[in-house]
């Protein structure tokens, strides 16, 4: 009987191992929030996107939040960042913690002179890159109108290859209302240069259809 | 479309030319044509009919393999059946009939208690006394005046009154004890009248038996017969219980589901959320490994019952063993029972904390935990505690589906089959005709040059020898 049992054990295991699942099934998030100037006030919806993420995101997925500002390819602008448990109770606790963390900021915000959007992609793809998810998007909650500090460079290609770029709430500019071109101009430019790093783009100003960001 | 742009930059002559040309090139390889035409649709015909023909040798070795499968199946049937009207028949004798000669014996006894009691309640005469004939013939005297004479006769009205008295009293005391023997008889009769109306019953449920085991016998005679009618019955009898099985293992299959959602979230929280098997979430695995694990005690724990015979192994084994196997597969059960039981508690609690998460993140209003109603929890409690032990019941429909099905599966590929071979005919036939269309259409087409030959012909009638064959075509 042992003789048999034995084999048994290893062909199961074998099997079993060979069955593992090498990519992947987890999904990673990072979100950017414009905090400069007039746009401040839009935060409130921001909030309210983070919360449907706090309630969409499953055990093992990754939530980080980060503020675009003058040079926003830094961790310091990383508000909190979270890799939820795989137990659902804890992962519950993290996601409670994680709201309170984003009120606070929220409540507290400084608004920043300059809007660096190209650092604070660079440095989501980095974070991303390093969850090693198998689904990674970027939410921007911005008006996607970069406005860079004197000597800052930004004007070089980005790698993103297989991340989801989200522009959420772009919101149309003074300028834009005049000259609608602008408004439209300014997203081409931004698809352009996320189709051009491998990237897929996406823009979503409706936010009463927010289940629209994850999928893909 | 190449072809036709080739002509196009032909005149109307030249087309024509082309086309006679073509017209008889056609006749002159006429008999060939035909000749090819027929073999190729002979040879799609004959090997359609060949295929068919072995379709239909292999549906008929099916349906004998069918037939042989179904009637042992059968066999076996009526056979436990009539081993168990047998066993019944023999606990009956056993139980009753086995004591007859004791229950003869008290019977008998009964009877002669009886009988006796009875002949000694008979009534007897009372006899005159003897001194009665002498005071008869005293008392004939005539007493005139004769005050001793009236003495005498006062004196023998006297003893004549108290030896009645005396007659009575005794009369009546024997009347006493023979009523008080009679009284003693009832509960014999009662007694005697309870046994023989046992008896009778006994009797009438084996006569009952026996009509049951007559009419097993018959449909194992025509069984073994391998009557059509037998076949037929057996066929229909298997579908019903397909069905039937069928019905019973999909609000199994419900069950399981329900059971499933009950514990694949509480698994999360023991196994982690996020891992995968393949493109399966660990923990919903993970529970549907208890879930078949809890049907496989199920299962033995039947076949420990000999309620179904999936596991001949199982089902031949020892007593001792078997009753063993029974207490661990119960165990085991139990066990698993219990664990799901404490996993639906641990969903409910996962799935409130969820809830509260949400409305918190929706800004709604959390309501407090404590004051929430205790009868979800118990419900799912009590739930996830009956179900395994529900599914555990799956196994004799499991049993009767594997076995029906084996015929439903058998009648369906003989239906393909015949379809098959329907449908391999039906090509063969259209291939046989069709070529026959497509000889008449070729000579059609070169029709003139027919009719100048029948004209040429008329005119210079020309011996053409045909072989045999040919002329049979013809």
């Amino acid at each position: 009987m042992k003789k048999i049992i034995l084999p048994l054990f290893l062909v199961v295991g074998a099997l079993l191992c060979g069955c593992t699942d090498t990519t992947s099934h987890s999904r990673a998030v990072y979100m950017l929030m414009d905090t400069s100037g007039t746009y401040t006030a839009e935060l409130k919806k921001a909030q309210a996107i983070i919360n449907f993420l706090l309630g969409t995101l499953q055990p093992g997925d990754s939530l980080a939040v980060a503020r675009i500002d003058t040079g926003s390819f830094s961790e310091k602008d990383i508000i909190q960042k979270v890799t939820f448990d795989g137990r659902p109770s804890m992962s519950n606790e993290q996601k409670r913690v994680f709201r309170q963390k984003i009120d606070d900021f929220v409540a507290s915000v400084q608004a920043s002179p300059y809007t660096d959007i190209t650092g604070g992609v660079l440095q989501a793809v980095e974070y991303l890159n390093e969850t090693g998810a198998g689904r990674k998007t970027i939410l921007v909650f911005s008006d996607m109108e970069e406005d860079l500090q004197k000597g800052y460079v930004r004007d070089f290609p980005i790698q993103i290859s297989g991340i989801d770029v989200v522009a959420l709430n772009v919101t149309k500019l003074r300028q834009d209302i005049v000259d609608p071109r602008k408004y439209m101009s300014r997203l081409a430019e931004w698809e352009k240069r996320v189709n051009a790093g491998g990237g897929r783009w996406r823009v979503i100003n409706d936010l009463e259809r927010l289940e629209r960001m994850l999928e893909g | 479309m190449e072809h036709f742009s080739m002509l196009k930059g032909l005149s109307g002559g030249s087309i024509l030319v082309v086309a006679v040309v073509f017209l008889v090139l056609l006749y002159l390889v006429r008999n060939q044509a035909h000749k090819s035409i027929r073999a190729f649709c002979r040879v799609i015909n004959n090997a359609m009919r060949l295929c068919a023909s072995s379709v239909l040798q292999a549906e008929k070795r099916l349906a004998q393999r069918n037939r042989e499968v179904l009637l042992a199946g059968g066999m076996k049937e009526v056979e436990a059946e009539l081993e168990r009207e047998f066993q019944r028949v023999e606990a009956v004798v056993k139980h009753d009939l086995q004591a007859y000669p004791s229950f003869h014996r008290k019977m008998a006894d009964l009877v002669t208690k009886i009988d006796e009691d009875y002949a000694s309640s008979t009534e007897t005469p009372l006899l005159p006394p003897a001194w009665l004939s002498a005071v008869e013939a005293f008392a004939k005297v005539p007493a005139g005046k004769d005050s001793g004479v009236a003495m005498i006769l006062g004196e023998i009205h006297k003893t004549l009154e108290g030896q009645q008295k005396t007659a009575l009293d005794e009369y009546r005391k024997s009347s006493a004890v023979r009523h008080g023997l009679l009284e003693k008889i009832r509960p014999y009769c009662r007694s005697l009248s309870k046994n023989l109306e046992k008896v009778g019953k006994t009797i009438i449920g084996l006569e009952e038996r026996a009509k049951i085991i007559d009419e097993k016998m018959t449909e194992y005679e025509q069984i073994r017969a391998k009557s059509e009618a037998a076949t037929r019955k057996l066929s229909s009898s298997s579908l019903t219980q397909f069905v039937i099985a069928g019905f019973v293992m999909v609000i199994a299959i419900g069950g399981a589901i329900i059971n499933f959602n009950l514990i694949a979230l509480p698994m999360s929280e023991m196994v982690g959320g996020g891992s995968y098997i393949g493109p399966y979430k660990t923990s919903n695995v993970a529970a549907m490994v208890i879930i078949l694990m809890e049907l496989s005690m199920g299962l033995f724990f039947m076949e420990s019952l000999r309620i179904t015979r999936l596991f001949p192994l199982i089902s031949n084994m020892d007593d001792r063993l078997r009753t063993r196997m029974l207490w661990v597969s119960f165990t085991l059960l139990l066990i698993l029972a219990g664990v799901e039981s404490s996993l639906a508690f641990m969903r409910d609690r996962i799935a409130s904390d969820m809830e509260a998460l949400r409305q918190s993140l929706a800004g709604a209003e959390v309501a407090a935990i404590a004051s929430r109603s205790l009868i979800p929890t118990v419900g799912q409690m009590v739930l996830g505690f009956v179900l395994p032990f529900a599914l555990t019941f799956v196994a004799i429909p499991l049993e009767t589906f594997i076995h029906s099905s084996r015929t439903v599966l058998g009648l369906f590929v003989m239906w393909l089959l015949r379809m098959t071979a329907l449908v391999l005919r039906l090509i063969g036939n259209v291939a046989h005709y069709s070529g026959k269309v497509v000889i008449s259409v070729y000579d059609l087409v070169v029709a003139p040059f027919l009719w100048v030959e029948k004209k040429v012909a008329k005119g210079h009638p020309v011996e053409i020898k045909m072989s045999p064959k040919e002329e049979a075509s013809r």
